[in-house]
């Protein structure tokens, strides 16, 4: 078996590289060209409408799709090179949020959220502490030993992002995490994201067609010591770079990357209609 | 005179010889994916990480989960068969042939067929709409996400569970078609017990036995296999799940009658000439 990857990352480098990755299917070419980079504790939003290739980017981030060209690295790792094996080693050190949650419907919330630990068969008396920590966390304690199908949308997604961080990873890639969700589960959500970044420091991938969402990670933080989110001109001046930075995908390939002022003063009439 | 040619827009005609082409490599393609799933499965059948829980589930949904429509289908068919042949029999005065028919027919043929068929059209469909439900709401992607090889963790336990539990469930189909043969023997021929038993067991050869045995563990590997293959390939939604069960089923089904015919060939010409 092969050795659990480290983060070999040397300081100063990006976490996640796509260099010139192209995917497509038979339908046609998905993502072209495609390429950016994550340094550590930047959280990156992908905006596109839907079909633009969000969900296939995250995936070829994670290695569960392989791009037919192209190079796409991760904390020192070229994913394009490595066998399925290594790869499932690999994706231990990064959390995955799905779209829809994509919670195991035939296991209960906890053995959810532990199925990674008792995969690496971490004893029964560490497994259950760690759990539930993972659900109070994510505010989900009292769903310990409910099944997926009796909980809402907006509660699966929090189980589902419990379950991504029960191993602490230091990357983490959310699939539309608010889609579908009303404002104020939303904002829980959110916040939750916001609180992964900012006190955990947690390198992120958040794909997304909701503006407010993508706002909302841009210009607010999360304070520790008031324990609330706090907008980020009244904390964040000492910061060396903005921690919210942009993609937007658009036929395939990105037709915007760049920090958040810049893509609200961008008057391109595409980005214009996407903003408004 | 300027002769007007109009300029024809560069139209290719989809020809059927290309969509046959197509069809065919795509049918090639599977074949190969096919292939490449049981290998694997079966490689992975042999290392560690296992997971013996999941193959206790799957034997209690296929084996406990089967017996009753095996018990009753195996009963009706060992009566069915001696209520057809019976006649036959009382025509030549040799009734006490009966118990050879039946045995050798029920072990050798119908035993792993109907055995196979319906764990095919019970079990197969459900392995084969699991998994595609699994994918098609990413839970198969969060699994592998999670660090877990979806082939360890759903097709193997799967695989051995159906080829633990079918050679049972066989001998199971056997011997109640036996009993069923032999209570309507008793009532439309008159058979006395020791006189159907005797010579039904007398009838079965060693290679009877070994042809019994192989075939059920033969259709177990078709039947676990290529419902995993076409569920884990499933596409496109609610959907999709319902044609990868259809198709999990018809060619399951089809793979088993084939290569039924194919091993009852060799085994017979191994064991029994
Ligand atoms: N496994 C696959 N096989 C074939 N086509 C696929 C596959 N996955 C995605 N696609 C296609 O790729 C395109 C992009 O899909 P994707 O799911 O990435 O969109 P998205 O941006 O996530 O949309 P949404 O916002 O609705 O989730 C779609 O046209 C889809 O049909
Ligand atoms: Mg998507």
């Amino acid at each position: 078996m092969a050795a659990k990857p480290t983060i070999d990352n040397t300081p100063g480098e990006p976490l996640i590289r796509f260099e010139d990755v192209s995917i497509g299917f038979d339908e046609g070419e998905v993502l072209r060209g495609i390429s950016f980079e994550v340094v550590p504790g930047e959280t990156k939003v992908i905006l596109g409408e839907s079909g633009s290739g969000k969900t296939v980017l995250l995936k070829v981030a994670a290695g569960l799709l392989r791009p037919q060209s192209g190079r796409v690295v991760v904390m020192g790792h070229d994913l394009t090179e490595m066998k399925e094996v290594d790869l499932l080693d690999f994706r231990r050190r990064i959390g995955f949020v799905f779209q829809e949650g994509a919670l195991f419907d035939s296991l209960n919330v906890a053995d959810n959220v532990s199925f990674r630990l008792r995969e690496e068969s971490v004893a029964i008396e560490e497994t259950e502490p760690r759990v539930r920590e993972a659900l109070r966390f994510v505010e989900m304690e009292d769903a310990y030993d409910k099944f997926p199908d009796e909980l809402s949308g907006g509660m699966r997604r929090r189980v589902s992002i419990a379950r991504a961080l029960i191993d602490q990873p230091p990357i983490v890639y959310y699939d539309s995490p608010t889609g579908g969700l009303d404002p104020v589960t939303s904002q829980t959500i959110i916040t939750l994201i916001l609180r992964l970044r900012d006190l955990n420091g947690v390198t992120s991938l958040l794909a997304t067609h909701r503006l407010q969402d993508a706002f909302g990670l841009a210009n607010f933080a999360f304070d520790s010591k008031s324990d609330r989110v706090v907008p980020i001109w009244e904390d964040g001046k000492g910061r060396q770079f903005s921690p919210t930075n942009f993609l937007v995908l658009r036929d395939a390939q990105v037709y915007f990357q760049g920090e958040t002022q810049e893509l609200l003063k961008s008057a391109d009439p595409y980005l214009r209609e996407f903003l408004s | 005179m300027a002769t007007l040619t109009p300029k024809t827009p560069e139209y290719t005609k989809p020809s059927p010889i290309a969509g046959l082409n197509d069809a065919l490599k795509r049918q090639i393609l599977s074949l190969q994916s096919y292939s490449y799933l049981v290998g694997d499965a079966l490689a992975k059948m042999f290392s560690a990480p296992r997971y013996p829980e999941d193959v206790l589930e799957q034997m209690d949904a296929i084996g406990v989960g089967s017996l009753p429509i095996i018990l009753l289908t195996g009963f009706f068919i060992g009566g069915v068969m001696v209520l057809n042949t019976a006649a036959q029999f009382q025509r030549f005065g040799e009734t006490a042939l009966t118990g050879d028919t039946v045995a050798i027919a029920l072990v050798r043929e119908l035993g792993p067929t109907i055995a196979g068929l319906l764990v095919t059209g019970r079990n197969g469909s459900g392995i084969a709409s699991e998994l595609g439900s699994m994918v098609v709401t990413e839970q198969v992607d969060a699994m592998r996400a999670l660090g877990t090889d979806p082939v360890r963790k759903l097709v193997v336990p799967r695989l051995i569970a159906t080829v633990l539990t079918l050679p049972l469930l066989t001998a199971v189909a056997d011997l109640v078609g036996l009993i069923g043969g032999y209570i309507v023997a008793h009532f439309t021929l008159g058979l006395s017990a020791v006189e159907f038993w005797n010579r039904a067991i007398q009838a079965l050869a060693f290679g009877d036995l070994v042809m019994g045995l192989a075939k059920p563990v033969v259709f177990a590997i078709i039947i676990a296999t290529v419902a995993c293959f076409y569920g884990l390939r499933t596409r496109g939604g609610t959907q999709g799940v319902g044609r990868a069960t259809t198709t999990a089923v018809v060619v399951a089904s089809v793979a088993i009658l084939v290569s039924d015919f194919f091993l009852g060939k060799l085994l017979l010409y191994w064991f029994v000439s």
